[in-house]
């Protein structure tokens, strides 16, 4: 996750110009430091052998050549700074937009033409310009994937963009870089570009209904609970909870639950469904994996844990 | 005034204290060094506490997903650790040397106001104390819905909103309990300290100069505490008024920043750092005055061009107010205000630039005296050099995309307020020891600390910049092993554990100093300003006979004249000069008016807390009651004050002729 490394034209363009800068940067301090270091070492008290220094109270060409000189090297970075400021701040017409909202603690993702949410993971297609149409529910929050893109806050009530776009397939990390309480530090985020046949795929099996488990199966009976319990208080799975009156109103602000298991990461993207009792320590406990969590501790005994562990792999 | 005073003096409530030794002469002096004083020991008290809070932060951090702290006991160290650096020790520890070595500086007997010199001293006391009382009764908890699986403990109950406080998590929903009204109270006290402060110095470098000291033959250090008062009277109101704002939020019902009802977050951030930058140079300005009188002084030279560097020094004042919306550039502000603000940014790199040259210019071709007090201020040079550097790549907008709210900003700031601010500080903490105690400090235990802090600092915050680029986000309690930051985190632990160690060894030589170091000659550096032709430790009067200034540092051109070559020559009389200072600093020829102690202050002080507390409480049978008395406590102790003369007839040091040349006498009513 480092800045250093970018892999979509954006990052490489700003990390292009932060190179520049540091390479100038290092001129500049091996230059200054080095002058300071010599005079402290050339001019050094050496008692007799050292005579009385000159009174020099200054140079009037000395000030306008170290006013001038710095004016000149800004100036040169001055011009590419304005010009990427202007280029990055807008999307283009074509762009591919995709909704960002920032929860405590987690990132939602809607995609408006598609008409599906998912939370954690955001999946984009490679070789295309992204255009995130930002918002927040509750503080503010900060987008951050170093390897796309510099940073952009989520702002309850403003609407801020973000432009991603990668060249190659993969997964990329990102962060909440803003503060925005008890588990910030949690506050995680996974981009994974695909390639655009891949995405239509992946697309495609967004937009279905959450998968429905057989009769008589653990699996059942974790949705029994699911539906019956808090749980469908503040989680949407498409299909399943659909007369869910909460859905209309809005009040829904737990990720929807719809395709869980086809994404890698859960909990702000802090917890790996490959991880064997990942889910169900999750479940069991939610603030002490998340301080400050909105989904409570409901007391769950071990089988019904195991249940709905269950039954939250099954929605594939 | 002395007539009016005999009459109004037998009105006032408390009787006089007529004490200037002891417990209450402390509490109830008006002398400017004891105020001095009282504020760097207080400075290094805090300075203590926020070590130990980073020390916390640092074990926390030393490896990913460490369980030492937790989130809440996280959030509230890493905040109080920053307000407690910038608000409880860097400016108060200024406000130490600005109180002592001011008037010293121009040739004064005190500062304008003596008492109102002590009233910003313990509202700021007090101020201090109500912040972290946070920690005793505080409460806090998840947002409004949230949960958590254990109870905060009191560790966790400071404030912890992030010395930023941004809107709208500081808010009461997102914020619940009363730990950030503890926040907002504390600093609106502690803000109102340093702005009592900041008028009493601006008069006094106005007022009490000695006879021909022009503006332009003060010390840099004058200079530059001239530049921060205006700073801080121009910036602390900008801050009063947004904290006022979020205590309303917070207290009264008002929506300024609640986004849910129309407020704005965004304009929080355009208030606070309206304040927040210009406070930068607050924090740092005070420290380049300081290296500004140290490198000529150990280099036997005058400060390589003495105008620039006070004209980019006010320019950097000017232009701080112009370049706050660089910590908002990932905010979606428009691309013309990231421009418009990139560019100033850039430009304040100018001035900056400008005094670094002239110090090695002041340097080259010297007779450089590598003692400790030296060390620190190269030191100081060097590394505000690569503070100042990382700063321009901020300016370069969307490489600051990357770099905001990462370790690399972290590295960036500590370079300049801790590399820079601190270790100027310290310089001059070291510079002045003699004339403050009387004795010279241990040089090995002194040369040892700046390499154990030169080291430690640099292993603490340069891999830092290495961490920000690599993703390590701010303000977090925790990383995953998968990021590989571990290893190059605990080398910065290590690194924080070394700059304790030197912190301990500056304690220590300190202390032992104080008592047994040899005694001090009242110019043992062969120094170039006026504090050093009185004796040491100061006479409480200050000078014994108001000086006379003749040029830019008159002490100097005082002991020698130059030869053909331009070389200093000591001038044959210039033995005989100083043990004249001496003899008749010692022995002031005629008796001298100096303001007396008073209860006042120090009560102002006291009924701070309990408005604060008040209205924190005010939902209790108590909170109500204790808001009155504080604030009786705090008009009365101003009324007192007001019908309290400065002087009283007939005290210490007093003539029976009012006297109307004296500073600190001079028919002004502090």
């Amino acid at each position: 996750m480092d800045s250093l490394d970018p892999q979509g034209p954006i990052a490489t363009d700003i990390d292009g110009l932060f190179r520049l800068t540091l390479n100038i940067a290092t001129v500049i301090f091996v230059l200054v430091t080095g002058a300071l270091l010599y005079a402290t070492i050339r001019f050094r008290d050496r008692g007799d052998r050292t005579p009385e220094p000159k009174q020099v109270e200054g140079n009037a060409r000395f000030e306008v050549i170290w006013t001038v000189i710095p004016v000149l090297i800004l100036a040169s970075i001055a011009v590419p700074t304005v010009d990427r400021i202007f280029k990055y701040t807008s999307c283009a017409d074509d762009a591919l937009h995709i909704e960002v909202t920032g929860h405590q603690w987690w990132f939602e993702y809607n995609y408006p033409d598609d008409g599906f949410s998912t939370a954690n993971v955001l999946v984009m297609p490679t070789d295309t310009e992204i255009c995130l149409d930002m918002s927040s529910d509750d503080v503010i929050h900060n987008y951050w994937v170093p390897k796309l893109n510099g940073k952009r806050y989520l702002v309850p009530g403003q609407a801020t963009v973000l432009l991603l776009r990668a060249d190659e397939p993969g997964e990329y990390w990102g962060q909440c870089a803003e503060f925005c309480g008890l588990s910030h530090a949690k506050m995680r985020a996974r981009v994974i570009a695909m390639n655009p046949d891949d995405y239509a795929d992946w697309l495609t099996s967004q937009q279905r209904p959450a998968s429905m488990p057989a009769d008589g199966t653990i699996e059942q009976e974790g949705m029994n609970l699911f539906l019956g319990g808090q749980c469908v208080s503040c989680h949407n799975i498409s299909g399943v909870t659909a007369s869910n009156p909460a859905l209309a109103t809005g009040s829904i602000y737990g990720p929807d639950l719809t395709h869980f298991s086809s994404r890698d990461v859960f909990a702000g993207a802090t917890l790996n469904h490959d991880d064997p009792g990942a889910i169900e320590s999750w479940i069991d406990n939610p603030p002490l994996i998340k301080p400050g969590s909105f989904m409570p501790n409901i007391d769950l005994t071990q089988q019904e844990i195991e249940a709905l562990a269950a039954y939250l792999r099954s929605l594939d | 005034m002395a007539t009016t005073a005999s009459r109004s003096g037998a009105r006032t409530i408390f009787r006089r204290p007529d004490s200037n030794t002891g417990f209450w002469g402390w509490i109830t002096t008006a002398d400017h060094k004891k105020i001095g004083i009282m504020y760097g020991y207080t400075a290094f008290t805090f300075f203590i506490l926020g070590g130990l809070e980073a020390l916390l932060l640092r074990i926390q951090l030393s490896q990913p997903d460490n369980v030492f702290l937790s989130a809440s006991e996280y959030n509230a160290m890493f905040t109080m650790h920053g307000t407690t650096m910038i608000f409880l020790f860097v400016m108060p520890v200024s406000a130490a040397f600005f109180n002592y070595l001011l008037p010293l500086m121009i040739g004064a007997r005190d500062v304008a106001f003596p008492r109102m010199n002590a009233v910003s001293y313990w509202i700021f006391v007090f101020g201090g104390i109500f912040l972290y009382s946070s920690f005793v009764f505080g409460t806090t908890g998840p947002p409004e819905g949230g949960n958590l699986a254990e109870v905060a403990s009191r560790l966790g109950s400071g404030p912890n909103g992030g010395w930023f406080g941004y809107a709208p998590n500081s808010g009461l929903r997102f914020s619940t309990g009363t730990v950030m009204d503890y926040w907002s109270i504390g600093l609106q006290i502690l803000g109102l300290a340093s702005l009592i402060s900041s008028i009493n110095f601006i008069v006094t470098v106005f007022n009490m100069r000695a006879k021909g000291m022009k503006l332009l033959r003060m010390p840099v250090f004058v200079w530059m505490t001239t530049v921060v008062a205006f700073l801080l009277l121009f910036s602390l109101p900008i801050i009063a008024v947004a904290l006022f704002m979020i205590t309303f939020d917070r207290n009264v019902g008002t929506l300024f920043f609640d986004p849910s009802m129309g407020g704005d977050p965004i304009l929080w951030q355009h208030f606070f750092w309206l304040f927040g930058h210009p406070e930068v140079y607050i924090l740092v300005l005070p420290a380049m005055g300081i290296v500004s009188e140290v490198l000529p002084t150990f280099s036997r030279k005058p400060l390589f061009g003495y105008p620039a560097v006070v004209f980019a020094g006010a320019a950097i004042g000017f232009m701080g107010f112009g370049v706050w919306a660089h910590h908002m550039f990932a905010s979606g502000v428009t691309p013309i205000t990231q421009a418009a603000f990139g560019l100033s940014t850039m430009a304040i790199a100018i001035p900056t630039g400008i005094k670094i040259f002239n110090w090695i210019g002041t340097i080259w071709g010297g007779k450089i005296k590598l003692n400790t007090p030296m060390l620190f201020s190269l030191g100081f040079v060097g590394m505000f050099v690569i503070g100042g550097l990382s700063g321009v790549t901020h300016s370069i907008v969307p490489a600051d995309w990357q770099q905001t709210d990462t370790y690399y900003i972290v590295a960036h700031f500590h370079y300049v307020l801790f590399g820079g601010a601190i270790f100027g500080l310290f310089s001059g903490l070291y510079y002045w020891f003699p004339k403050l105690t009387g004795r010279m400090y241990s040089e090995t235990l002194g040369k040892l600390h700046f390499w154990v802090f030169f080291v430690g600092f640099n292993l603490t915050f340069g891999p830092m910049h290495w961490l920000g680029l690599n993703g390590m986000v701010r303000r977090t309690w925790v990383y995953a092993e998968e990021t590989g930051l571990g290893p190059w985190n605990m080398v910065v632990t290590i690194g924080a554990f070394i700059i304790a160690l030197g912190v301990l060894i500056f304690m220590i030589n300190w202390t032992w100093s104080k008592r047994n170091g040899p005694i001090a000659p009242f110019d043992p550096w062969d120094a170039r300003t006026l504090e050093w032709t009185l004796p040491s430790p100061t006479p409480e009067y200050n000078f014994a006979v108001n000086p006379v200034i003749t040029s830019l540092d008159d002490f100097w051109h005082k002991k020698y004249s130059e030869d053909a070559d331009g070389r200093p020559v000591r001038r044959p009389e210039a033995t005989a000069l100083l043990a004249e200072y001496e003899e008749v600093g010692l022995n002031p020829p005629e008796p001298i008016h100096l303001p007396n102690p008073s209860y006042y202050p120090f009560l102002v002080g006291v009924g701070m807390p309990m408005v604060g507390y008040g209205l924190i409480y005010d939902n209790t049978a108590w909170g109500i009651p204790l808001l009155i008395l504080g604030a009786v406590t705090i008009v009365g102790s101003f009324i007192g004050w007001g019908v309290e003369p400065l002087e009283e007839p007939h005290a210490d040091h007093h003539s029976d002729e009012p006297d109307h040349e004296h500073p600190g006498t001079d028919g002004e009513d502090s």
